[in-house]
């Protein structure tokens, strides 16, 4: 879902006007109304002195569990990419409980680390540092 | 004098000009308020109801409708910008 402090008649109208033009049917998830900044406030990314949203990005789990974020001033964009590949990240650690870990540059179809004892001091054996960059 | 600006991604907003109001000087309890840092990873995502616009529907919707799912949460500066 996205919040700005917009009104839901402006999403309307963005939405109606541009975005649709730009993604197929429109938006399809919630756009949501936050004057005055309330909801920005308690997560910390609302500007009080421009009166607006900064760019902040919050990974939920289906438990509700904040697993990551990240926040950018306004003129920079996000790559949507990265947050894609952080839950694709998130899910397999999720399915394992916990006994699976994904290193850094990880993607579907890459391997995951298990920490334990074992792994202590071994992980230079089974990864390479160029994995992150793949 | 009015003033063409620059359009930005940030907005520009308002605000009182000339003197300053007398600031009332008046503190109650109510107003010290600890703020708490409420955003931790591994700690549950703050609940929040808000109005919102999708597919043609004026809705309301909280983050706990979407307990079960992965959710992005995204905040922005304002419809329109660029970025």
């Amino acid at each position: 879902m996205s919040v700005s402090i917009d009104s839901i008649f402006v999403h309307k109208m963005w939405d109606d006007n541009e975005l649709s033009k730009m993604v197929e049917q429109g938006i399809p998830f919630p756009m949501l109304s936050d004057g005055g900044g309330r909801v920005g406030k308690i997560y910390g990314i609302y500007d009080e002195d421009a009166g607006v949203e900064t760019r902040g990005r919050f990974i939920i789990d289906p438990d509700g569990i904040i697993q990551g974020y990240e926040v950018l001033t306004p003129p920079v964009g996000r790559n949507v990419m990265e947050t894609f590949r952080q839950i694709q990240a998130f899910q397999p650690v999720r399915k394992s409980k916990g006994t699976q870990a994904t290193p850094s540059g990880w993607k579907p179809g890459k391997m995951t680390l298990k920490p334990g004892p074992d792994l202590v001091g071994k992980v230079c054996d089974i990864w390479k540092p160029s994995m992150a960059f793949e | 004098m009015t003033e063409e600006i620059p359009a930005g991604c940030a907005r520009p907003t308002g605000g009182p000009t000339g003197e300053k109001p007398v600031e009332e000087v008046v503190l109650e309890k109510s107003e010290i308020k600890e703020e708490k840092i409420m955003i931790r990873v591994g700690r549950k995502a703050p609940d929040f109801t808000a109005p919102g616009y999708q597919k043609g529907k004026f809705i309301n919707a909280s983050l706990s409708d979407y307990l079960g799912k992965w959710v992005v949460l995204c905040f922005y500066p304002g419809d329109f910008t660029f970025v």
